[in-house]
Formats: C-alpha cells, sequence, structure tokens
C-alpha cells in the first residue's frame, strides 16, 4: 500500500445492516488522494449515471467520511465529509476538525461510506474490526452537548467493563448530529466536539435521513506506515515552528476577524449584507478575552495552532451559554449579521446554533434573510410565530434557531436553507424575494465580502466555486494560485487544515512525497488530478437534481445584493461590476476547460480520461443549449 | 561531572489545549511511529474543552512496582522513573490497580504494560509543550516536592469531574 494509508475502505448498508470492509484501489487513491477527491471519485461511480434522479435525502444518497494520507501527519486534526450534499446538488467536500480522522485510521480504515437508512435511530460503532450498527433511541432527539457526554460515558462503560485489564480507555471520537439533523434541515451539520461542524454541505440532514445519530470511533492501531519517516519527521518540525511562529493566529484565533474584517476591510455581513462595515469597539477579540474566555487555546489533535477558544458567559441574561469562542465566521455571521455587536449576545446565539448542530454560516444566513423581510414587513410577527426578529435582538434568533431546528411554524420553510426558502416564500408572498438572499448554488455565501477588495475574494470567487457560496473553496486566477480552489481541492483531499497550510503552502506538497512517496508539484496537481475531482464536481453540480437545476447563465454569479454599493464605511460606494465578473467568468471558463455555457467541454474531459462524464453531461448540455 | 537532579515534570491540566502534541512526540519517541494509544502520556477528554495529560506522577512509595509479583517493574535510580522490562511483564493488571491514578495501561498490540519513563531524563513531551509555549507541563527538580507528587496520581474521571466544575462552573453540573 502506497505510505499513509490504511488501504481499507469500510462500507455500511443502513438498510440490510450488511458491514464489510474492501481494499481501497491503489490507483485510485493516487489519483483523487482522500477526502474531497475520493468521495467525488465513490460518488461519482455510484451515482454518477442517475445522479439528477437522486434525493439526496433518500436511502439512496451515499454518507462519505473521508481521511486523507495525511491525515494525522500534517500537523492539525480534519476529516472530510461528503455526498450528494442536499443544498447544492452537487459534491461539497465538508471538512471538521477533531480527532475522528486519526481514530479512523487507528481503526484501519481511510474512509466509511455509508448508504441506505435505518428505520429506527441508530448509530455506528467502530472498535477496530469491532463495527456495529447500535440502537440509538437513547440519544434520539438529545442537543449536541448531551449527545456528547452520555455516548462518550456509555462508550468508556462499555470498553472498561469488555477490556477490563488495559488500563483506562480514552474517550472515542464521535461524528454526530443536533436535532436539527434528525429534522432533516438543510442547514444541519455534522458536528464533532459540540463545537466543530462540517458546515457547508448540509450533511447533517443526510445522516438524519438515514436515521443515523452518530458515529463512535475507537482505533487502538498506529497511524499507518510512511515512505520516509526521517524526511517526514523533519518536516514535522519545520511545520510546528513554522505554525507556533504565528503568535496573532494562535493568540485570537480568526476571532480576531470580527471586529477588523468589518472595521478595517469593509468586507463582513452586517444586518444581511446590507452593509459590510461597522466600527463597534464591542466587537473587538480583546473584549471577547476579556468578558467570555475561559480557556486561551484549544484544538485538536496535533496541532501546534490552536486558534480555538473557550467561551462561556458567567452572568447576565446569557448565563451559560458556553461554547468555542465565535470564531469569524460566526461572530459575523451570527453577530454582526444578525445587528449584534456584543460578546455575550453572539456567544449565546452560537452556542444555540452548536446545540441545536445547525450551520453557523447557513443558519446564520437564513436567520438573516428572515431578519431583512421582517424589516422591509416582508414577513410580519404574526408569520413568525410572534417573535420580534429586529436587529440586534439575541433572545428572538435564538427561537427562531430552535424553530428551524425542529420545523415548527416559519421554521420549516427556512430549515430548507436560504435559497429554498426564498423560492418558497416568494410563492407566498407574490414576489420576488431572492434579492435577500444572499447564497450561489444553494449555499451561503461565506463571511468575506468582494465588494471593498480589501478582502481575499475575488468578483468570481463564489459565482464559479464548485462548492457555490463556500469561502474555503474559491475560484481564482490563476488557477494554481495558492487561494484557489484546486490548491484547496489538495488540502480537503490530503486533508489538511487550512490555518496551518497557510503558514508556509510549500509544506503540504513537501509531507505528500514523503508520507506517500508519490512526488507532485502543485502545477501538475492543478493541471491533472486536481483538475479532474474540479471537473466532476462541477458536471454533478450541473447535473443537479431533482428539486432544481443549475444554469451557469444565471447562478454562475454573485448574489444580487453584491452590486448594489456599499452604503457606508471607507469603501462606501463600490460594489461589484458586472462586466468585470463577466470577463473573469469566461477567463475562468476557458482556464478550467468549460465551454461559453459553463459545461465542461468534451475534449477537456477525454483529456482527463472522464468519457463516462462527458456522455453524462449531454442531459445538460440539451437542457441549457435549448433552453 | 555533577549528578543531574531528578527531575518531575509540574503539571497544570486546566491549561491543556487538547493538542495532543505530546502523544505525537511521545509515540514517536517511543513507538517510532504516531500511535495515541501507545503514547505514555495520554490526553483524556470526557467532556469537549476539559483535556488533560494523564501519565505517571512517580509516587514516593511506587505501589506500582510493589504490586508486581514478576518484578518486571523497577525504579530508574538516576532519574526516579518506574522502567517496564517487557519481557518480564505477564500483563495481570496488578499495577493499574495498585496505582492511585490507574496510570499505568496496556500496550494496544503488545503484552505488556507501558508507563512514562521521563525519556531518561529529557522528556520529550515537556519539550513540545514548552515549544508550543502551552505550558501545561514543564520540568522542577524532584527533591522537596515530597508525597505531593502521589497527589497527582488520580484516576481520569476524578481528574476530569474537577476540571470540569473549575472550568465550567455550576454550568458544568450537567455534564457530570
Amino acid at each position: 500500500m502506497i505510505g499513509g494509508y490504511c488501504g481499507k475502505i469500510l462500507e455500511v448498508n443502513l438498510s440490510t445492516s450488511k458491514i464489510h470492509v474492501t481494499d481501497a484501489d491503489e490507483d485510485m487513491l493516487r489519483h483523487y488522494v482522500g477526502g474531497r477527491g475520493l468521495a467525488t471519485k465513490i460518488l461519482w461511480d455510484r451515482l454518477g449515471s442517475k445522479w439528477s434522479k437522486v434525493d439526496p435525502l433518500s436511502p439512496e444518497n451515499l454518507l462519505i467520511v473521508a481521511t486523507g494520507p495525511l491525515t494525522g501527519f500534517y500537523p492539525g486534526g480534519r476529516v472530510c465529509i461528503s455526498g450528494k450534499s442536499p443544498q447544492s446538488n452537487g459534491i461539497i467536500g465538508s471538512t471538521v476538525g477533531g480527532e475522528s480522522g486519526i481514530d479512523l485510521k487507528c481503526a484501519g480504515y481511510d474512509a466509511i461510506v455509508i448508504e441506505g437508512a435505518s428505520k429506527d435511530p441508530v448509530y455506528l460503532w467502530i472498535k477496530d474490526d469491532e463495527v456495529e450498527i447500535r440502537d440509538a433511541s437513547k440519544y434520539w432527539g438529545l442537543d449536541g452537548k448531551d449527545t456528547v457526554v452520555k455516548l462518550t460515558k456509555d462508550a468508556l462503560d462499555y470498553l472498561n467493563d469488555k477490556y477490563r485489564r488495559f488500563g483506562e480507555w480514552k474517550d472515542p471520537s464521535i461524528l454526530y448530529i443536533g436535532p436539527a439533523g434528525e429534522n432533516l434541515s438543510r442547514v444541519a451539520v455534522v458536528m464533532e466536539k459540540w463545537t466543530h461542524a462540517a458546515g457547508y454541505g448540509g450533511y447533517g440532514a443526510v445522516m438524519g435521513s438515514k436515521k443515523l445519530k452518530a458515529i463512535v470511533i475507537k482505533g487502538s492501531g498506529p497511524l499507518p506506515e510512511i515512505h520516509n519517516p526521517i524526511k517526514f519527521h523533519n518536516l514535522l518540525y519545520k511545520a510546528y515552528d513554522e505554525c507556533i511562529r504565528r503568535d496573532g493566529m494562535r493568540r485570537w484565533g480568526t476571532g480576531a476577524g470580527g471586529y477588523s474584517v468589518g472595521a478595517m476591510q469593509s468586507s463582513e455581513p452586517v444586518r444581511n449584507w446590507q452593509e459590510e462595515w461597522h466600527d463597534e469597539r464591542s466587537f473587538g477579540v480583546d473584549e471577547f478575552e476579556r468578558r467570555v474566555w475561559i480557556k486561551r487555546y484549544w484544538g485538536d489533535y496535533g496541532c501546534p495552532t490552536t486558534c480555538l477558544k473557550i467561551a462561556l458567559v458567567k452572568c447576565g441574561p446569557y448565563a451559560g451559554a458556553l461554547t468555542d469562542n465565535p470564531d469569524y465566521e460566526l461572530q459575523a455571521y451570527v453577530g454582526t449579521n444578525l445587528g449584534i455587536f456584543t460578546p455575550e449576545e453572539n456567544v449565546y446565539v452560537a452556542s444555540v446554533v452548536d446545540d441545536l448542530g445547525i450551520c453557523g454560516i447557513n443558519g446564520g444566513n437564513v436567520l438573516g434573510f428572515a431578519a431583512e423581510l421582517y424589516q422591509r414587513g416582508i414577513l410580519t410577527k404574526e408569520d413568525l410565530g410572534g417573535l420580534d426578529l429586529s436587529w440586534g435582538n439575541p433572545k428572538a434568533f435564538g427561537e427562531l434557531a430552535k424553530m428551524i431546528a425542529y420545523r415548527i411554524g416559519i421554521g420549516d420553510i427556512l430549515a430548507e436553507g436560504t435559497y429554498r426558502a426564498a423560492l418558497k416564500l416568494s410563492e407566498i408572498k407574490g414576489m420576488d424575494l431572492l434579492p435577500y438572499a444572499i447564497q450561489v448554488k444553494g449555499v451561503a455565501v461565506g463571511a468575506h465580502g468582494i465588494r471593498s477588495r480589501m478582502d481575499y475574494p475575488t468578483p468570481i470567487a463564489y459565482a464559479c466555486s464548485v462548492q457555490g457560496g463556500d469561502h474555503t473553496s474559491v475560484a481564482r486566477l490563476p488557477i494554481d494560485s495558492s487561494g484557489g480552489e484546486l490548491v484547496r481541492i489538495m488540502c480537503d483531499s490530503a486533508v489538511v487544515c487550512i490555518f496551518n497550510f497557510y503558514p508556509n503552502p510549500s509544506l503540504m506538497w513537501e509531507f505528500y512525497e514523503a508520507v506517500t512517496g508519490i512526488r507532485l508539484t502543485p502545477h501538475d496537481w492543478c493541471y491533472g488530478d486536481g483538475l479532474r475531482i474540479l471537473n466532476i464536481q462541477r458536471a454533478v453540480l450541473l447535473l443537479g437534481g431533482p428539486d432544481f437545476y443549475w444554469d451557469p447563465r444565471i447562478h454562475d454569479d454573485n448574489p444580487l445584493r453584491f452590486y448594489e454599493p456599499l452604503p457606508t464605511g471607507p469603501y462606501k460606494g463600490q460594489a461589484a461590476d458586472r462586466n468585470e465578473v463577466e470577463n473573469l467568468r469566461k477567463q475562468y471558463y476557458e482556464a478550467v476547460g468549460w465551454d461559453e455555457y459553463g459545461i465542461p467541454r468534451s475534449d477537456k474531459l477525454r483529456e482527463l480520461g472522464l468519457e463516462d462524464v462527458d456522455l453524462a453531461l449531454e442531459e445538460v448540455r440539451k437542457r441549457l443549449k435549448h433552453s | 561531572m555533577a549528578v543531574r537532579p531528578q527531575i518531575w515534570i509540574m503539571r497544570d491540566f486546566a491549561n491543556c489545549t487538547g493538542c495532543r502534541l505530546c502523544e505525537v512526540v511521545c509515540s514517536l519517541a517511543h513507538e517510532g511511529r504516531i500511535w495515541p494509544e501507545a503514547s505514555r502520556i495520554r490526553v483524556f477528554k470526557f467532556v469537549p474543552g476539559v483535556e488533560f495529560p494523564h501519565f505517571c506522577s512517580q509516587c514516593d512509595d511506587y505501589p506500582c512496582v510493589a504490586a508486581c509479583p514478576v518484578k518486571a517493574l523497577s525504579v530508574n535510580e538516576s532519574t526516579g522513573a518506574v522502567i517496564v522490562d517487557e519481557g518480564k511483564c505477564i500483563m495481570c493488571g496488578k499495577c493499574i490497580d495498585a496505582c492511585p491514578g490507574r496510570i499505568p495501561h496496556k500496550h494496544p498490540a503488545k503484552n505488556h504494560v507501558v508507563i512514562c519513563d521521563l525519556c531518561g531524563g529529557y522528556p520529550k513531551c515537556v519539550e513540545i509543550c514548552q515549544k508550543a509555549k502551552y505550558n501545561v507541563l514543564w520540568i522542577v527538580e524532584k527533591s522537596g516536592l515530597g508525597k505531593q507528587t502521589k497527589l497527582y496520581a488520580r484516576t481520569p474521571k476524578e481528574i476530569s469531574d474537577e476540571l470540569v466544575i473549575r472550568l465550567y462552573g455550576e454550568f458544568g453540573r450537567r455534564f457530570l
């Protein structure tokens, strides 16, 4: 086997309760690496021929948990969750931090592929080669905190009882869903450790549709053999040095952004993106530190950055709100985007969405969408079950989040995510509400605006991404730039945390060679295997379905709001430029091998060895060229 | 040449980040690979946010050594660390039961217990914890600590329950 891999894939069918282990094909690992790439390959092979007919929330869909060759080796622990996305109807590689990736490899598997659906709530138990589908009825309905604590306790009781002479057992890793996933909300996430979420994609709903409450993993073996242990050891210490040197990132995490991205870069969502600037000193990271931090550094397996902090509100109306200190995305999306500018209120809403298993970004986006409709009198107090959804009212946003998780009242519509909710509410209200939906292809746009041009995304960042609004996978020119989507496909496939990748982007490729023995340059990746994965992701995004299909002429675009001039701040008046977007889009299509309709070209697909993808796309070519 | 005084690893559990760099370097040093369950220092997490390292605290009376029926455990004179004779160990588990913190544990693939050997006096876990500036682990001289070291030999459950309240206060009660 290639270094860094276990060479085994765990296959679970929840409809038949059959479990078996298959050998991972070496050639497949060589070209699709792991994580996002491997998931894309497996999804294409099994669902590609019928993609547009597969309902993401049906038993036919797959839920994939995939590690990569660098999981456990490159500093920082993440694992990739994927499947047909209930948000975009394409494939999103959604990574989550924690220990589950390392535990899975220590148990002997590179990935888990779950198909079918159980009738009753279950969880998947993995203790090395002891794999069982277990009853989860007593955990179903629990919030995130209780789910983790109770599953941990029961797992330890079992392990300490069954393997008595071992000594004390360490806790297993747990991937789980909260109530939002159980109730099939498309903004539901797959979570780990109370606060970590595989956010984009809506895979919490996929788990919920399979009645799978959790995956509990205890691996007791070593990480797999690697190609060059000495070189790896040297690289490991080099990576430690690079990460430890970044004092600002370590000290404050991305949570420094809640103030600075708004005040300095003017690219932070404020009141559903009506503005992108604020200068609220109360939202400074120093305020968070003094008022709510109870742990300064918190991190996942093998991470020398530990950008997370733990926050607890100790007194006042939100006393007891406990979660990780909101990172930048949550400071923005369940803070400024909702008109909230104080740490305690921000921590409160963040803890509510974490406990419910709602995505901070997609959930915060749909809450902001609803609040703008309320501001404009389109949604009334009556529509909202009596809630006063004024900007900056944390209690109301917390209540609405609960209504979304449990699909109560209007929560049932909002649980479909911003895009689908906008379509539905447009129908009900008899007016076009899409201008207030700040999303791209069903996926909420990350909290990094493009209008000021002071942040990293370019005007086509989200418009041309194969993962829609995902701010961690943005389209960029040139296509092999280290912040572009193709390099991010490698990060998500080798499964490397981008905050440990940034300090020295060349290290990931060196690690890859030391671990696997395969020499790979960023250029070769971006014009070879990486481009192949991108094109499959693009193809399935266009195949889409079954509830609707994307038309690149309409949907390879920014949210309409980004064309409105910024109303406030140092970049007042700036907006995205239509001609520029069109121009860049053309250049991007050309660079990644798509035709003028945005469809991957036959010659490109054949050059990449994707004849079957080319054939499948005939359906899309007909649809787009004849409409 | 002056004899180096015996060391002890001072520990501040409440600051543990859960990064497990100590496990990574411990298993690399002792096993030549990253192997969380074989690490002599293990980070427990019964409640998220309440991670802490669990490893030998070199009690003044070494109850584990006294309990071993086959003399597989001994105390290294220069470091004060408990050394496991892997060939002699019969994995009876008596040292685990004798330890007030149930700290020794079975090697996940071999038939012997593993116990922190202080890396011969230069512990890797401390080196990386200091390098990363977490200061959860640091080196002190053992002389003068007396029976205090043994106080740190507590079971993971005992440590966890106390830390949960220390960190989360009343709000932590529901997680005990």
